[in-house]
């Protein structure tokens, strides 16, 4: 996982890289919640996403309703598996995927 | 049939997923339908974990045979049990969650067995003899390069 910040820290693009399951949620999960304090303008890169299960998935949307409160959230580079999984689950609806 | 037994932690899982990942290569199935049965099996195996036997630690079987022939008739089709001998638990047995509803409304979770229902051609469950028998199928594509 990588972050990127501009603006003085108030826009930020996530990079999730890899996979994402139940063995290294916990520590993304952390590493997010303190990397998103002061942040208007969150994004997420899933480009090199090649594998997220619902570990995963509970933290995307946890993300975006804290971000509902402090600003706003969007989803970048979906690939073919991940956008399955996103309509399968409605996550297309609640998600802001550009 | 091969399988595999372990201690259900959530270590443990990168074994199940090479478990897996080797026995679906030998049947050629293609990366898509890998990391689609690999979901799966990561949340039936990590509900095993969470709540067979906590808090304590027991163990989990898992299972894989394949049956019919690629591309014939009957289809190729990869058939996964997960067995152990926590506390009787049917994962099945949970109301499917509304995806319809509002961000405020949507709950965080619940979606792992969902997923797995929508996924697999066939899903089952069992208690016999003091084990959670789970036991989940699908139609394999073969890889095609």
């Amino acid at each position: 996982m990588e972050f990127e910040k501009i603006n003085d820290g108030k826009a930020m693009t996530v990079r999730l890289i890899g996979e994402v399951d139940s063995m290294n949620i916990a520590e993304i999960e952390e590493k997010l919640l303190k990397e998103v304090e002061g942040v208007t303008d969150l994004t997420f890169d899933l480009e090199q996403l090649e594998y997220i299960s619902s570990a995963g998935l509970r933290v995307l949307l946890q993300m975006q309703k804290l971000m509902k409160a402090q600003g706003t959230m969007t989803i970048r580079n979906v690939n073919e598996d991940v956008m399955d999984i996103f309509k399968v689950t409605g996550f297309v609806r609640l998600l802001n995927i550009v | 049939m091969r399988e595999i037994t372990l201690d259900a932690t959530r270590e443990n899982l990168a074994a199940v997923f090479t478990f897996l990942q080797e026995a679906l290569t030998e049947c050629g199935a293609s990366k898509k339908v890998i990391r689609q049965i690999k979901l799966c099996v990561e949340e039936i195996y990590i509900n095993i974990v969470n709540y067979a036997y906590t808090p304590a630690v027991g163990q989990a079987r898992i299972t894989f045979d394949s049956s019919g022939s690629p591309g014939g008739s009957p289809p190729l089709r990869a058939i996964i049990s997960f067995i152990d001998s926590g506390k009787p638990y049917d994962p099945l047995a949970k109301e499917d969650p509304d995806i319809g509803l509002d961000l405020d409304d949507t709950p965080i979770g619940g979606l792992g067995i969902f997923l797995v229902k929508e996924t697999m051609d066939d899903v089952r469950y069992e208690y016999t003899d003091g084990q959670n028998i789970f036991t989940m199928e699908k139609i394999i594509d073969v890889q095609t390069n």
